[in-house]
């Protein structure tokens, strides 16, 4: 907390509620004991999110979770990862991928080495669609994939290459529709209830620790995709993480939101051109503008 | 399904005098609707008798499948001369547009944003997640209308239509709770009565209407001609 903040005690609440100040010291108080800042994170489903993890634990009041937060770091652990994990699906908008083959290859080809980051990652399944969006354009050997999440546990999942079988007749499907030129099966070998993916698939792949909210840029990426990501960050935050991937892309480098995201109204608007609209896939512009 | 309390929290209430003044006069900020099968034709049913100077925004979930495209906002937007679209995350609301939930996400209405360390409420806007299916639907009828409860307060119309399960029928109750108006549409009159008959046995429906009566009630209660009778 800045020097500048009043002290709470000074200025009583308005009109204030139980929940909405139970909500600010429990977070204010993450903060200060486990470094972890989510109070720039959307208000509603961050609210939605903490009353999921309240009744999971058998508790009744965000003060209740509270205590238990400050004192047992497992419970942290439980409410870092309910607050943190997003839920994906491999070739999730099939229409998406079927842009990058057609809009995004051509320019990646243009580069003896490319880097892509796919900020956010989760548990994974971006990354593996990524990785063989890119292996069937004959791309994946001269390409590496930096894949980051604020959250260890989701990598670690993300890492092992196991992914529910159930899944696969969904994921099938995606990957038709966006454009795969294989039999999807190829890529992954049946083992009870899980589909091991191929691992020479992310043999190009780092996956590591890394906090969008207070991290710095890492190195110089021709791609970066943040899909559905910033939809969980208020606008300020927002525009703190796209100064980050301006900052950390080529020029001419391209981002790519997720279908309902915009950078209109951002702070960086300007900065970038739209390669395909309906997709939001962006392109950043020279310096000049 | 787990509820999230509603609870009497503070709203936002508009800096700029004329703005208050305009809103003073009307009795409500938000009209939300949710709906599954036979939502298409119950939409263009009240959509068409909505006036162009209706002024209340008015968001839509309307269940459909993870692949689905702005399809639904076109048909709907060839109804009306209101402006109709797909949400997008953190757009603000504008009177009068009507935002329909893009398929595969749950929508939100969001109100508060954090300075500092402390929260502040300003003016309503859209929120996306991705976060897992409530009851085997993304976009959820109890999440829209569950954060709208938190975030509008009273000043909130929740209405329920035709559909063939019970998603919404918290959501209604949570409106009802901080004192919003709810409507469930009549289910003798609506194409699939499961979900208004959900929602009405929860209790959350202040009034249930027969179909053609919805849009001419929104256009007085938005109109400020007071809180109707019940009837």
């Amino acid at each position: 907390m800045a020097e500048t903040d009043p002290p709470l005690a000074e200025a009583p609440e308005e009109s204030g509620t139980v929940e909405r100040v139970e909500i600010e010291l429990l977070l204010e108080g993450i903060h200060r004991l486990y470094g972890f800042d989510f109070r720039a994170y959307a208000y509603s489903s961050l609210r939605r999110r903490l009353w999921h993890r309240v009744y999971a634990e058998g508790l009744k009041t965000i003060s209740a979770l509270q205590e238990r937060v400050f004192h047992d770091s497992a419970c942290m652990e439980r409410l870092m990862l309910a607050l943190s994990i997003n839920v994906t699906a491999m070739f999730r908008d099939p229409g998406f991928f079927l842009a990058l083959r057609s809009h995004v290859v051509p320019l990646l080809r243009t580069y003896p080495f490319i880097r892509v980051w796919c900020a956010g990652c989760s548990t994974g399944e971006e990354v593996y669609s990524i990785a063989i969006l890119l292996r069937e354009e004959g791309l994946y050997e001269r390409t590496r994939i930096y894949a980051t999440d604020v959250n260890e546990l989701v990598l670690q999942h993300a890492k092992r290459a196991i992914f529910p079988l159930a899944k696969m007749q969904e994921y099938t499907a995606n990957y038709q529709r966006a454009g795969g030129t294989r039999s999807f099966s190829e890529y992954y070998t049946a083992k009870y209830d899980g589909a091991l993916f191929d691992p020479s698939l992310v043999e190009n792949v780092l996956f590591s620790q890394h906090n969008l909210v207070t991290d710095r840029s890492f190195s110089e990426f021709n791609l970066i995709l943040c899909r559905n990501v910033m939809i969980y960050f208020d606008r300020s935050l927002q525009n703190r993480v796209l100064s980050l991937f301006h900052q950390s892309l080529v020029t001419f480098g391209v981002l790519a939101l997720g279908r309902k995201e915009t950078l209109r109204f951002t702070d960086h608007e300007s900065a970038f051109d739209s390669l395909v609209q309906n997709e939001r896939i962006y392109r950043k512009l020279g310096p000049g503008r | 399904m787990i509820s999230i309390p509603p609870h009497d929290t503070p709203r936002y209430t508009p800096d700029e005098p004329e703005e208050e003044e305009e809103r003073m006069t009307a009795a409500y900020d938000l009209v939300v609707v949710g709906t599954s099968w036979g939502g298409l034709r119950a939409l263009e049913t009240i959509l068409k008798e909505l006036p162009a100077s209706f002024a209340l925004p008015l968001v839509v979930v309307q269940h459909r499948q993870a692949g689905s495209d702005d399809t639904l906002a076109r048909l709907l937007g060839a109804v009306t001369s209101l402006p109709v679209a797909e949400a997008e995350d953190k757009a603000l609301l504008e009177a009068g547009h009507v935002y329909v939930a893009p398929a595969d996400y749950h929508l939100m209405i969001e109100s508060t944003t954090f300075v500092g360390p402390r929260t502040k409420i300003g003016r309503p806007s859209l929120a996306l997640t991705v976060d897992a299916p409530v009851g085997f639907s993304r976009p959820s009828i109890d999440v829209l209308f569950q954060s709208a409860a938190d975030a509008i307060g009273r000043r909130l119309i929740g209405i329920i239509l035709t559909g063939a399960n019970s998603d919404g029928a918290e959501g209604l109750m949570s409106i009802r709770d901080v004192g919003g108006m709810t409507i469930a549409q009549d289910p003798a009159s609506s194409e699939s009565p499961a979900m208004p008959r959900a929602a009405i046995a929860r209790g959350g429906a202040v009034l249930v209407l027969a179909l053609e009566k919805i849009a001419p009630l929104l256009v007085q209660l938005q109109s400020g001609m007071a809180r109707p009778a019940i009837h």
